[in-house]
């Protein structure tokens, strides 16, 4: 077996590229989670994400303003969720899978116009100093801004989280929200922010996709992103540290093993094809047997201040 | 008791609402598409095809399609829907539909069936494919020629004789104009992924690939070399224009069209038969889009020899002396393989090092 043709700097920068889009959306989802709140959508989200993402840039040949119209529409989208499931007291399960409906079929209808168009280039930023070292300066330094923006997100909500009154407030709400509506805190607003945040991440994350990743608009194009990145928030028990390991794991998996096929690894192709998910399920498995599953108690219950 | 009837009368007026409506809507003909049909590719050129199709009766034949069907047990639940909401015929566009297409069928006698690139064939049950494999030898002579690393990656779906045939026609051609050519192959195992499609070429490219072929459905892979540069790739199953002259230097178009038409015409006049269609170049179902500039002008016309003998009849794709991968011989000099092998290929020639998964 013959692996040389494999370059680990352009390896691990391709993981990088690849785990982006799902680990921007999973660290929306983690917030919303943590926030009790269970939002099936993400697919649609991201996929709005995608296409407005794309429009905009192309309208405008700028992908940055295409990242931010993208964390817009996904946050638009995201607001009917949050006044159904908030207001209204539906079921989020139901309601997250008819907003993974609605972003499916209204991609499609808007993107129509932009198939087949070309996503404007999209930078990338060699840190100074830093992405002349040798070797880890092109592995790790020489990206798009938003692979370091994502990084920094995820630091971003675990000190949020961890040190902030916010985020305290925040935690107690998924936790026990008749005890937070107690105190006084308003649940239903602070719900309904973190369920914007949550859609703003994923249309980031769609963005990422169809402007850097792929880079085109293709109807569909998520092809399941948003289900992994779901995966990902319970795979990490709801950690924001763990979140990043688990993206980037999926992503490290699906490009190594597409790596070995083409140096012509002499492993069984059908088991590299099914490793990412294969992995993913057994950590799984491995952190349901510790116990230890750390979901927000309130996950999920509805709430109304007259309970 | 009572609401029972009432609703009897109703679904009986329904039916005969529809009746009525079907008067100048003689026929309904179904699609069931793998993915959506702005993907750029195999889908999209199914959805054309169905679009002329409809405009070519003017009225007569209603069209109506559900996309994204995977290729599992749901298959056979939008196909059972798509004969129940009283489709005539239904065009099922995808190898994996075989077997649910197959038991659709036997439960509704009275509806024809239309399945693209299977090999299982009923009273009702008709299949249809395209020689792409005559394609893949024009772009093998083209990779070969045009390849500087000698290294050509291939993006293949799932290891089925449609895509192993690619493959073998590809590298024989390839292999022919430069003995010096690699092959890397890699299975995706989707039809539909742009993502891991584009994830697979730029694996390719990184691996020193300078030629990318694909057999998935979307223009993914087009958009990451053309990123990559100094790539080129070919447009698969439909002409992929938009990525010309580089990195797409030219493509492979299914034309599904005039099948259509023919097949829905013999319902209308009730002479349809289960048959098995597989046309190549010659007749138009496949095309081979435009070549271009990018490529030298004689290889060019090379590639545009190759194509007019493969139309004619005159020179076969796969044509002897060949070997298997394991060395074994597979056709004497000037012998040319017989359909059923090619229907059934699942074999590598001989020099492709990897193997094919099972």
């Amino acid at each position: 077996m013959d692996l040389s043709s494999i370059n680990p700097v352009l390896l691990i920068a391709s993981v990088m590229v690849s785990a982006t889009p799902i680990l921007l959306a999973a660290i929306g989802e983690l917030v919303v989670e943590k926030s009790g709140v269970l939002n099936l959508g993400v697919e649609g989200m991201m996929i709005t994400g995608a296409v407005v993402g794309f429009a905009v840039a192309v309208s405008n040949t700028s992908p940055g303003m295409g990242f931010v119209g993208a964390a817009l529409a996904g946050a638009l989208l995201s607001l009917p969720f949050a006044l159904l499931t908030q207001y209204l007291m539906s079921n989020q399960v139901a309601t997250g899978l008819g907003l993974m409906m609605v972003g499916l079929g209204l991609s499609s209808l808007i993107g129509k116009p932009f198939e087949g168009m070309k996503a404007p280039p999209f930078p990338k930023v060699e840190i100074p100093l830093l992405s002349d070292l040798p070797i880890f300066g092109k592995m790790l330094f020489s990206h798009d801004i938003m692979v370091y923006f994502s990084v920094a997100l995820v630091v971003a909500v675990w000190a949020f989280l961890k040190y902030t009154r916010a985020g305290l407030i925040l935690r107690a709400v998924g936790e026990a929200h008749d005890s937070a509506h107690a105190l006084g805190y308003k649940v239903r607003h602070i719900r309904i922010l973190a369920i914007l945040f949550g859609g703003a991440c994923a249309g980031l994350g769609g963005a990422y996709l169809s402007l850097v990743r792929v880079p085109q608009w293709t109807e569909g194009m998520t092809a399941g992103a948003g289900w992994i990145a779901l995966a990902i928030v319970v795979f990490a028990s709801w950690r924001p540290g763990r979140v990043a390991v688990g993206a980037y794991l999926f992503g490290g998996v699906s490009v190594l093993q597409l790596n070995l096929q083409a140096a012509g690894a002499d492993v069984p192709v059908a088991l590299l094809s099914a490793s990412p998910y294969l992995i993913t399920i057994l950590v799984l498995v491995i952190i349901s047997a510790r116990g230890a599953h750390a979901a927000p108690a309130s996950l999920g219950r509805p709430f109304h201040a007259s309970r | 008791m009572k609401r029972r009837t009432l609703l009897t009368s109703a679904a009986l007026a329904l039916a005969l609402g529809t009746t009525a409506f079907a008067q100048d809507e003689e026929i309904t003909a179904g699609f069931i598409y793998i993915g959506p049909p702005g993907d750029g590719g195999w889908t999209y050129e199914h959805d054309q095809a169905r679009q002329k199709m409809e405009a070519h009766f003017d009225g007569k034949v209603k069209t109506i399609y559900q996309e994204n069907v995977p290729e599992s047990a749901d298959a056979e639940r939008a196909i059972t829907q798509m004969a129940l909401t009283g489709a005539d015929i239904i065009f099922t566009t995808s190898f994996g539909y075989m077997d649910p297409t197959i038991a659709v069928a036997q439960k509704f006698p009275d509806v024809k069936f239309e399945h693209a690139t299977g090999y299982k064939r009923a009273d009702n049950v008709s299949t249809y494919s395209a020689r792409f494999y005559e394609g893949r030898a024009v772009q093998g002579h083209i990779a070969g020629k045009m390849t500087k690393t000698n290294k050509i990656g291939y993006i293949a779906s799932v290891p089925i004789p449609e895509v192993i045939r690619g493959i073998n026609s590809a590298y024989i051609h390839a292999k022919k104009v430069n003995p010096d050519v690699e092959f890397s192959v890699i299975w995706l195992y989707t039809w539909f992924d742009p993502a891991k499609e584009a994830d697979a070429a730029r694996a390719l490219i990184e691996n020193g690939a300078d030629v990318v072929l694909q057999h998935t459905d979307s223009t993914a892979p087009q958009a990451a070399a053309q990123e990559a540069g100094n790539v080129i790739t070919f447009g698969q199953a439909s002409d992929m224009a938009e990525y010309k002259p580089l990195p797409r230097v030219s493509s492979i178009i299914d034309d599904w069209a005039p099948y259509y038409i023919a097949r829905t015409q013999a319902v209308l006049d009730g002479t349809w038969e289960s048959t098995d269609t597989w046309d190549g170049i010659g007749a138009g179902m496949v095309g081979i889009g435009e070549i271009t500039d990018a490529v030298p002008e004689d290889v060019k016309a090379e590639a545009l020899a190759l194509k007019e003998a493969l139309a004619s009849g005159e020179y076969h794709a796969f044509t002897g002396p060949l070997k298997k991968q394991d060395g074994s011989d597979w056709l004497a000099e000037g012998e040319v393989a017989d359909d059923g092998t090619l229907a059934g290929m699942d074999f590598y020639v001989e020099g492709l090092t990897a193997e094919i998964p099972n």
